[in-house]
């Protein structure tokens, strides 16, 4: 693979129908001592610039995995991608050397983690981790990369940046430590960011601070934002496209506004009723029953089976693929038509 | 069973400071973190108070005072009609079995080297007049039946079940000794969402069941609303809004209050543009040194002079029904408005 195509700058626009970024039935698989772990089986989603893409899932359904497969910062072994492509402006990185995802790595590509405390290092000051990214990667000298840092921390409107640029982690509050995480993140101007639940550690007041200056952010550079998160508020609120994974799978994605309007599989039906909603105070709520299921041991058919209301005898033999809908829209759910229309219960 | 509206808590100037202190020898207190600073309310039978806040407003340390498990710094908490904050001893002992506590995390909140039936059977031990002997492994499992599961499962380790049923063996060892009141600290912001909506259902059938008193302490507000019937809003160590779900909701005085709820995301697209949103600048102040007068006007979008010097008390204010602690105070919808 040469680098050249790979340097194709966003100005020049004419990606033609190759988005930015693409999942082509992805496989991810991780070897354990009790078995083979099917983390990621068959995930497919796409991203344009501009675009906000939230994965929707519950721990355990592979949207982080997918994540790490993206970034290419999966240890491999024990995991393996047995089938899949990955591709970056029309690239798959998968078959790319070491060397070259590196290139990608950080500079095109980029992630903020949920716990901002365990994923900035303690021993160095801020200021030295944020201009470590220009130091590495651009070959700048320690007082350009510090003065470059500075100017992140003004972007991500951290307080006095010039004083607090020689501060560790531990002295800053959560809140502004996602925003030095968020600072390292788009030092290189990164076309696609991936936040793993970026908000999730923060409270309300802090998470609406952070995914403000997110998409800021965003609407200043144009990139691609994977927002990965179980909250289907914060999605509700930025997301232009979802993708609701279960159990290694995409169940169903749609445009935003069409999945909250009327969703068409019975999980994420069942996850929105199971929202407290306000006209049915005091009344039960809707629960999915059971369990989500052991990866090692999934149910045959639809995973989703041995919790669904709308199951029929042939969802526990045949899997469904994802059917289109119309557009941009997909559920792996064999009576997906029963499902838009009404209610089973 | 309880009979509802009969008063069973009242807390009075509930006051707890962590001392701060330098030198190792030696050691001299150089100051206090005020993380309750005078808090008051009251609970009835069968009622549901929840208690919302941002991380560091002294929520969680509040329920550790309730429990005793921290002795306050003044104030009263009594519990029908007898002061926790006063007792000792065998007394306390006993007030302690009324008032039982489940915890946020339920993966390490469990001792991994007991089985169930020691977790669930352990507060038996030391208040052996509850459960004889030779009774208790069928207290036990009747126990872990009321929550919804196996009583087959009474010899199996925490790790063996998955975090909501985890929740359940928490919430099962909170009722073995027929407590009247439960503390939940976050009870269900650990467990994924599909799962929480079956321990929320489990708790409001426990309380309708035992005619239990709920603390419910939680930062996610739509959860706090369907479960409490009041709620009181924390701020660095105050109250400063405490009504009916309703009054809070609907009709928010305070302007912390109304930010907070502004900041919670709607889990509905429709509008998302127009939305009043209000977002506070900057992080809380540090209880250890709190502003002057109000402890919000750092943040506050209102604030005049008056705020820095005197401090608003929580009190019923012109033109609402509910207690706020503002100068200010002034409903305004945020949740519906725009």
């Amino acid at each position: 693979m040469s680098k050249t195509s790979l340097r194709t700058s966003p100005a020049e626009g004419g990606l033609g129908d190759e988005p930015l970024l693409a999942v082509e039935d992805l496989h991810v698989e991780f070897a354990t001592r009790a078995g083979v772990v099917r983390a990621v089986n068959g995930v497919s989603y796409s991203l344009n610039p501009g675009e906000t893409l939230a994965v929707l899932g519950e721990s355990g359904s592979g949207k982080s995995v997918t994540a790490q497969a993206i970034m290419g910062i999966l240890d491999m072994p024990p995991a393996r991608i047995p089938k899949g492509e990955i591709r970056f402006r029309g690239t798959d990185l998968l078959k790319l050397s070491d060397e070259a995802r590196t290139q990608v790595r950080g500079q095109r590509i980029s992630m903020i983690f949920q716990d901002a405390l365990s994923a900035l290092n303690p021993v160095f000051t801020v200021g030295w981790q944020i201009s470590e990214m220009f130091r590495v990667h651009r070959g700048m000298s320690k007082r350009d990369a510090m003065a470059k840092a500075v100017e992140l921390m003004d972007r991500v409107r951290i307080p006095a940046a010039k004083q607090r640029i020689h501060d560790y982690p531990h002295q800053f509050s959560g809140g502004m430590r996602q925003r030095i995480m968020i600072a390292m993140s788009i030092a290189l101007d990164p076309e696609v960011l991936i936040a793993d639940e970026p908000t999730t550690a923060l409270d309300v007041t802090v998470q609406a601070q952070i995914m403000e200056l997110l998409a800021e952010l965003q609407r200043e550079s144009n990139m691609g934002l994977i927002l990965i998160t179980h909250d289907l508020g914060v999605v509700a609120d930025v997301a232009d496209k979802i993708a609701v994974m279960y159990a290694g799978r995409i169940v169903e994605n749609a445009p935003v506004y069409d999945i909250y309007r009327a969703p068409a599989h019975p999980y994420t039906k069942g996850l929105l009723e199971s929202i407290p909603r306000v006209d049915l105070k005091g009344q039960e709520l809707y629960a999915i029953k059971g369990l989500p299921p052991n990866l090692l041991d999934m149910p045959t058919g639809c995973a989703f089976h041995p919790r669904c209301p709308y199951r029929q005898d042939n969802c526990v033999t045949d899997a469904p693929p994802l059917y289109g809908i119309s557009g941009a829209r997909n559920s792996a759910c064999h009576y997906w038509r029963e499902v838009l229309d009404g209610d089973p219960r | 069973m309880a009979t509802q509206g009969e008063r069973i808590l009242e807390v009075r100037d509930l006051v707890k400071h962590f001392p701060l202190t330098q030198g190792i020898m030696f050691k001299k207190q150089i100051g206090a973190i005020k993380a309750v600073d005078g808090v008051s309310f009251e609970l009835n039978k069968g009622e549901t108070l929840g208690i919302v806040g941002e991380s560091g407003c002294g929520k969680s340390t509040l329920a550790k005072v309730l429990m005793a498990l921290e002795r306050p710094t003044s104030g009263s908490v009594v519990i029908n009609g007898r002061d926790m904050a006063k007792a000792k001893g065998s007394e306390l002992k006993r007030m302690r079995r009324n008032i039982q506590m489940v915890m946020q995390d339920p993966y390490t909140s469990l001792n991994p080297r007991m089985t169930v039936g020691d977790i669930v059977g352990e507060p038996f031990e030391i208040h052996t007049e509850v459960a004889p002997k030779g009774d208790r492994r069928r207290k036990v499992q009747e126990l872990l039946e009321v929550v919804g599961l196996n009583p087959d499962h009474i010899n199996r380790y925490p790790h063996q079940f998955s975090g909501g049923q985890r929740q359940r063996i928490g919430i099962a060892r909170g009722l073995a000794l027929q407590p009247e009141i439960i503390v939940c600290d976050e009870p269900v912001s650990a467990l994924d969402v599909s799962i929480q909506a079956q321990v929320i259902n489990l708790l409001e059938r426990l309380q309708n069941e035992f005619g239990l008193a709920y603390i419910f302490i939680a930062h996610d507000l739509s959860v706090v609303r369907h479960i409490s019937d009041r709620v009181a809003v924390m701020y660095l160590g105050k109250m400063v809004e405490l009504g009916k779900d309703l009054e809070i909701y609907d009709r928010p005085a305070h302007p912390y209050t109304q930010a907070l709820l502004s900041a919670v995301p709607v889990p509905d697209p429709e509008g998302r543009e127009s939305r009043e949103r209000i977002i506070l600048q900057g992080d809380p102040p540090s209880p250890a040194n709190p502003p002057s007068g109000c402890r919000f006007r750092t943040r506050c979008w209102k604030a005049q002079e008056i705020c820095a010097t005197e401090e608003p008390l929580l009190q019923i204010r012109p033109g609402t029904a509910h207690l706020s602690a503002c100068h200010f105070a002034e409903t305004h919808d945020v949740v519906h408005a725009g």
